[in-house]
């Protein structure tokens, strides 16, 4: 089928036969906000933030459940829209606390500082675990709002921490139904579904038992679908948004997802998979997503050689080890040394190592764990 | 597989998994070992594909499953052979197919003649009416996929079985084609890798045969060293070697035999027995406290290389975070050793550097150059930089020319319960833990979920041996005995029993039968019997 081509904001965008509105806007390279919006997850429209205007078109449909089609006259930021949206905004905020969000003095302040307006403690962006990372802040930043007419209400829910990875604040949700969705579409685990109706509506476990009598698996992917502090991982609360990121690939089975490390001040703070791929597409698993930090920064690590003397290791020093190592196998009958490779090492590793044992010993007395 | 395709690696690629039409499932429990290729399984059933599901327990990924034949362990080439022998029968075979690609059908369809479904059933414990039907819908739904990890292959006769599953790819003409093939799921993150750089006693790199002249000719060059035609010795043979005292020393990087090895109190008796012995981790293991040096290596976030998974893609690793203290790349360790005992080209100062030699020397490898890794991973084989890569083999022609079909008769597993030992044990991967655990029981949180080794038991055996959930038992095989917490459930069949082998402390493989396939060297992991008993209650003295 054709390439449908379409006009947003006066720009013209090509898209393929099922692609949407909101594809369209996002390849001609304008920004909408989107909160309820996940690229691996089908369209929702539930936040109703991407509202644009269509010609010949009744209303202000979504930009993301709306199908591009041939012709289409979009605009994403008139006068009318810039009104609802905001409109919107204010209602999804009397559910998420907001004082900071709207607070002009909030890139300038820190944690102890006296607050000026009277806020709580805990309903602080400074003290959010998403606090610059949160991408309701990003919204709000966007469509600018400098106060907003209604009250909130803290849902005053206790915080679930009854597993050992992330933790579950419902009071900062907004119930975008990323986590649901994720949870359901992709990792087909249901281990989460809307609880409660109407206002009372949230993410959470069947009768609130806790995920571990639930069909979680742990992978992580709803926390990292959350676009607010709502669900954040434990270990990793208070770091902020990290000096840099650091594309790998994982060490714990064959598949190879791709992840991104967060590194701050040396030291790997979390561990999140990658999108852009072919093997994981945004997708990992416990050990992927939460098991690297503990793993990598272990006090247990070796990190000295270790000779054996009286039946006790001593530490050495690498000259002292090699030579040692390099007299000691140089002693026996070369057929008599065998080797062993590792499936956890890197290609370069194991040729190294296969060539080590072909080139010094002449025999191909080599192996490793594939069979196991 | 080498023997029916010419290259033993998975056909296709993950990401068409979503897209089969129908999915034979076997000997795997995927959503444990590889959660995120297990995630598309069931993208497939959503889209409207069938799927087969062929495992004794009671896996996860039977939710899905339009068809489950739970088959009695050990007895898988019956199985197979009796859907081979429906799919001929029926006429449901590819003509064409086998015709243009395949070689020595007649033979095969031939051993099958006398083959009885009657015989597949007494065996497997599978119903006919289901082999049959299971049949049918592989036969008739395409393209179909196979996936199989070590369920198939960790038998006596896991080549059998692998040839078995080639033979019913090729019948029905799956190969070569998107969502189709045969596709083994690697366990560990470079055990493809590995192999495929020549971490094994029969080839050079990119499966360079040692006993081709040319070959070591090539290699004798390029290395400038005198090198051997003979192949080398299996890590089970090392260790039976070792007993015999035709191996004195080793160098082990990485491994930890005593806990992954079958017949684990036989390698670690092999290991006491050497008289000199190097191993290069980054943690204490229970190999380490075995050696006479230890080398301190690094993880994957502290050096920079590649790793190759399962569906063939060579995918860089980046040095994320500084080495702790005095710990070193693996690959500079080796390279120093090499050049204190004298040997030459081993001046290597970056692993790009590394790659560049395997790209010259290994065809299927030399297109794949860190450049071109910046932009996204590498499917082999890649013979030159112009070259996108392969994502599904086998697409015009095998890799051996003509795919061959092997006629294959059901052979037991070395070891069958009888009345000392009633049980049978199978063991594998669980979610929480990796390989024999050294890096991952590092972590609170995942010991937490699931901290301990189990046994798996049939509520009807439990309550046969007065076992109940959550109690202490002693698992007894032949080659000795362990202590779990037993597990009472029903995911397992009467009869068989199942332990994780991530736990030194109810290590499975103490109870493992090392008797291995004669070609590929595996030992079988996955069937041996046992006996369980109750620990006594503690008798109180006073």
């Amino acid at each position: 089928m054709a390439d449908i081509n379409l006009t947003i904001d006066g720009k013209q965008a090509q898209v393929k036969p099922g692609q949407t509105v909101l594809d369209a806007v996002k390849a001609v390279g304008v920004y909408i906000p989107t909160l309820c919006f996940h690229p691996d997850l089908a369209p929702y429209g539930a936040c109703r933030l991407c509202i644009v205007e269509i010609e010949k078109m009744r209303g202000l449909p979504t930009a993301c459940t709306t199908p591009a089609s041939e012709g289409m006259v979009v605009k994403t930021n008139t006068e009318q829209i810039q009104q609802f949206r905001r409109g919107v905004l204010e209602l999804i905020l009397t559910e998420h606390p907001h004082p900071c969000l709207t607070c002009w003095r909030r890139k300038r302040c820190g944690p102890f500082d006296v607050c000026l307006r009277n806020v709580e403690v805990t309903h602080r962006c400074i003290l959010c675990p998403k606090n610059e990372i949160c991408e309701l802040q990003e919204v709000v930043d966007h469509i600018g709002i400098k106060e907003v007419e209604f009250p909130y209400t803290y849902r005053e829910i206790p915080i679930d921490r009854d597993n050992p990875f992330f933790e579950r604040d419902y009071n900062l949700c907004i119930v975008c139904g990323r986590c649901v969705r994720v949870c359901q579409e992709i990792r087909q685990a249901s281990a989460i579904a809307w609880t409660y109706r109407g206002s009372q509506t949230l993410p959470g476990t069947a009768f609130g038992r806790p995920l571990r009598d639930s069909d979680c698996q742990y992978c992580g992917a709803c926390v990292d679908a959350c676009p607010t502090g709502a669900l954040i991982e434990r270990a990793r609360k208070y770091e902020g948004p990290g000096d840099h990121k650091v594309l790998t690939t994982c060490p714990y089975c064959g598949v190879g997802c791709q992840l991104n490390l967060t590194i701050k001040s040396g030291k790997i703070i979390e561990s999140v998979p990658a999108h852009n791929n072919e093997v994981n597409r945004g997708q990992a698993c416990v050990k992927g997503r939460f098991a690297i930090t503990d793993v990598v920064h272990s006090p247990q690590r070796l990190t000295k050689p270790l000779v054996k003397k009286n039946g006790k290791f001593e530490e050495a020093s690498w000259d002292e080890a090699l030579d040692l190592v390099a007299s000691k196998l140089g002693s026996f009958k070369k057929d008599e040394v065998a080797v062993i490779a590792s499936a956890k090492c890197t290609n370069e590793d194991n040729y190294v190592t296969q060539k080590f044992t072909r080139v010094v010993f002449g025999h191909n007395n080599i192996d490793h764990c594939a069979r196991l | 597989m080498v023997t029916s395709f010419g290259s033993g690696a998975m056909t296709n690629s993950i990401k068409e998994i979503g897209d089969c039409a129908c999915i034979l499932a076997i000997g795997t429990n995927t959503s444990e070992a590889h959660p995120v290729i297990a995630l598309e399984i069931p993208k497939a059933v959503n889209k409207g594909g069938k799927l087969i599901v062929v495992n004794p327990r009671e896996i996860r990924l039977t939710r899905w499953a339009d068809i489950w034949l739970r088959q009695t362990p050990g007895s898988d080439v019956a199985l197979l052979n009796g859907m081979a022998k429906v799919i001929i029968d029926e006429g449901l075979y590819d003509k064409e197919f086998i015709e243009a690609r395949c070689e020595n059908f007649e033979a095969f369809k031939e051993s099958l003649k006398s083959f009885d479904l009657d015989f597949a059933e007494k065996m497997s414990g599978v119903p006919k009416d289901k082999i049959v039907e299971a049949a049918r819908v592989y036969a008739t739904t395409k393209p179909a996929a196979i996936l199989y990890t070590m369920g198939i292959t960790q038998h006596t006769h896991g080549t059998d079985n692998v040839m078995a599953i080639a033979n019913l790819a090729m019948l029905t003409g799956n190969i070569g084609k998107p969502s189709s093939g045969v596709n083994p799921l690697r366990g560990q993150n470079n055990v493809q890798g590995a192999c495929d750089m020549g971490g094994l006693p029969n080839v050079y790199t990119g499966y360079q045969n040692v006993a081709v002249p040319e070959v070591k000719q090539k290699f004798e060059t390029a290395w400038g060293a005198k090198l051997s035609e003979k192949p080398g010795l299996t890590v089970t043979e090392m260790i039976d070697a070792i007993h015999d005292g035709r191996i004195k020393a080793m160098y082990i990087i990485g491994e930890n035999p005593p806990l992954s090895e079958a017949d684990a109190t036989h390698a670690l008796a092999a290991l006491r027995k050497l008289d000199f012995l190097v191993v290069q981790d980054i943690f204490s293991t229970e190999t380490t406290v075995e050696a006479d040096v230890v080398l301190p290596a690094v993880t994957f976030a502290e050096k920079d290389g590649t790793f190759t998974n399962t569906e063939r893609r060579v995918q860089r690793v980046r040095k994320a975070v500084e080495t702790p203290g005095d710990a070193r790349v693996d690959w500079w360790i080796t390279s120093q050793l090499a050049k204190h005992m004298g040997a030459k080209g081993f001046d290597f100062q970056s692993a790009e550097e590394i790659m560049t030699e395997i790209n010259k020397l290994t065809p299927s490898y030399a297109g794949i150059t860190y450049p071109r890794l910046e932009k996204g991973g590498i499917q082999w084989p890649c013979p030159n930089t112009e070259h996108p890569g392969t994502p599904i083999l086998h697409t015009t022609q095998f890799s051996r020319g003509k795919g061959k079909f092997m006629p294959i008769s059901y052979r037991p597993p070395a070891e069958l319960p009888d009345a000392e030992y009633p049980l049978i044990l199978t063991t594998g991967r669980g979610l929480y833990q990796y390989h024999t655990g050294t890096m991952t029981r590092k972590v609170k949180g995942l010991n937490s979920l699931q901290g301990e080794g189990t046994v798996e038991i049939n509520p009807t055996d439990a309550e046969r041996l007065g076992i109940k959930d959550g109690e202490m038992v002693t698992i007894a095989s032949r080659r000795g005995s362990i202590t779990a917490k037993a597990q009472v459930t029903k995911v397992n069949p009467v009869g068989v029993v199942y332990m994780n082998f991530h736990f030194g402390e109810s290590a499975v493989n103490i109870l493992t039968n090392p008797a291995y396939d004669p070609v590929a060297k595996i030992p079988e992991f996955k069937v041996c019997a046992v006996k369980i008993e109750k620990i006594g209650e503690p008798v109180k003295v006073g």
